[in-house]
């Protein structure tokens, strides 16, 4: 059974950028995998070789065993790609939309699929709505259910969340997990962590064009042993604890401990010191924290 | 084959839609033209004996028009697209460099026929012209049409902006339509700029379409075939191996 995805030493420059340095990835059939990384990472680069709206200065990259670059008509036909950019011709309704681009994808009377694609995403009541009149949202919605029309095996989501609202997240994220329960890969790109964290089973990150993390999501969280512990205290931390300090502001402190079991001999180095704990609270580790981490700078 | 036959339908549809500016408003300027030259010049000028000037003007300003309509789809649809981003959807799809191709050649084809048929019709009103060789009428413009259709997806690659596209058209196109035998006679011009005009393909496309109707031309129509089928076969191969190389398009 072929890789749904696999990218061998892919690379990709524009001018002085090395967009791509060697990524090499497999990502097995059925699986729904998160890509992250910062701005600039290279995740939509890394999407639009795939997708075949770039081609790579060397490497190779195939979906579903067939090569995005000497079998493009096959790849892309197993591939349905939800660019990141607002897209939309402005001549047609979202039906025509729609069912045009089931016939760049060699379907006809594809009219069913495309009535239960525009129900999932909500789009039913606009159906004959020019592309004009529709909202950000919606438009967002429309993009989806053009990467839908051709029922493709391999599904790429490039940050499909990104400025949409709670609703279409939700009802959105449903139908993708519906999507893959039914046997579809998803590859998804996305700036919400949490979302990343929900949904994904494996996830890569990505940082100057090369993959500095690559693992199941709880692998990923569990690599971050131990927890964090935010204290308010009557008085100041003691200065053998000063080195487990995150974060301070006054007498609120934000401190990591290797394990939980840490938290017994803290609590006595306290007493010991005569603080008294006013407030106290643990935090769980999360993939934001791992980002952060692996990626060295901050998201959003 | 049917993801040709979407994307035509696409590139058809798009003109029917704004049928007013592709169709109709090209063969009023054209009208515009007949109107002042031929009450201009219509007493001082017979190019040919026998032919009345406002006859012999409408063929050239039929395959102007065909010509310039067949460049200004292919190159405004792609270059629409490119600057909106909805290109994408064609790109991500499954369809073959040679499908793309025929696709926006073809719909340049029709808008430039379509209007080119509408000006024939149109200029009745003026002058009769004969046609006398219809199947050439009908091979010139079919060939300056695609050659057209095809210069047109260049240019929609090539351009990354609305004003280099102008350029495009207002610097290469229009002077090249206007000095190729449109409103006259190349056998009229001083010998230098007669031998010029044997460089411009422009020529030989209105010249030999022109030979259709009047079965009189400045050069034999075999001559203009050649070279005309010649144009259009290299600048098919030229935007077949931009498209397979993604240029501008695929970065």
């Amino acid at each position: 059974m072929p890789p749904a995805i696999d990218v061998r030493q892919a690379r990709k420059r524009y001018g002085k950028l090395q967009a791509l340095d060697g990524v090499d990835l497999r990502i097995e059939q059925g699986e729904f995998f998160g890509l992250l990384g910062p701005n600039g990472a290279g995740k939509t680069t890394l999407i639009n070789l795939l997708a075949g709206l770039a081609l790579p200065d060397d490497g190779q990259l195939s979906v579903l065993g067939h090569d995005v670059v000497k079998q493009y008509r096959a790849s892309r036909r197993l591939l349905g790609v939800v660019p990141q950019e607002l897209a939309f011709d402005p001549f047609f309704t979202v039906r025509e939309t729609l069912r045009l681009q089931s016939g760049f994808f060699g379907l006809r009377r594809n009219d069913a699929w495309i009535d239960e694609v525009m129900h999932h995403l909500d789009l039913t009541s606009k159906a004959d709505t020019n592309m004009r009149r529709l909202s950000g949202g919606m438009k967002r919605r429309v993009l989806v259910a053009q990467a839908l029309v051709h029922k493709p095996p391999v599904i790429v989501l490039d940050e499909p969340t990104a400025g949409v609202d709670v609703e279409l997240r939700q009802s959105l994220w449903r139908f993708i997990q519906q999507l893959n329960r039914d046997g579809h890969t998803i590859l998804l790109t996305t700036h919400y962590l949490e979302e990343a964290e929900a949904l994904c089973t494996r996830i890569a990150m990505l940082k100057h064009g090369r993959i500095v993390a690559l693992d199941s999501t709880q692998n990923l969280l569990s690599s971050l042993a131990g927890c964090r512990v935010r204290l308010k205290l009557s008085g100041h931390l003691p200065v053998t604890l000063l080195s487990q300090v995150v974060e301070q502001t006054n007498d609120d402190y934000l401190l990591t401990l290797p394990s939980y079991q840490a938290l017994e001999s803290m609590l006595a180095e306290l007493r010991v010191a005569g603080v008294a704990v006013q407030e106290m609270t643990l935090q769980q580790p999360d993939l934001e924290e791992v980002f952060l981490r692996l990626v060295g700078r901050a998201v959003h | 084959m049917l993801s040709f036959c979407s994307l035509l339908y696409k590139e058809v549809f798009r003109v029917w839609k704004v049928g007013f500016q592709t169709v109709l408003a090209p063969v009023l300027t054209a009208l515009l033209y007949l109107l002042i030259f031929s009450h201009v010049l219509a007493q001082h000028v017979e190019v040919y004996p026998g032919v009345h000037y406002t006859a012999f003007l409408i063929p050239g300003l039929m395959m102007m028009a065909i010509l310039q309509n067949a460049f200004a789809n292919s190159s405004s649809s792609l270059i629409q697209s490119k600057i909106t981003g909805n290109i994408v959807f064609v790109l991500l799809a499954p369809i073959a460099y040679w499908e793309f191709l025929a696709a926006y050649v073809l719909a340049s084809m029709l808008r430039g026929l379509v209007v080119g048929i509408g000006i024939y019709f149109a200029a009745l009103w003026f002058a009769q012209p004969p046609m006398l060789f219809p199947l050439w009428i009908i091979l010139f413009a079919v060939l300056g049409s695609a050659m057209l259709g095809s210069l047109g997806v260049v240019a929609g690659m090539w351009a990354e902006k609305f004003d280099q596209l102008a350029g495009f058209q207002n610097f290469i196109i229009m002077p090249l339509t206007f000095l190729s035998g449109v409103f006259y006679s190349i056998h009229s011009l001083p010998p230098f700029w007669q031998a010029l005009s044997r460089f411009n393909p422009f020529f030989y496309m209105i010249d030999g379409f022109r030979y259709g109707f009047f079965g009189v031309s400045d050069i034999s129509p075999w001559v203009s075939l050649t070279v005309v089928g010649g144009c259009m076969l290299g600048l098919m191969l030229l935007s077949l191996g931009l498209l397979k190389s993604g240029y501008k398009l695929r970065y």
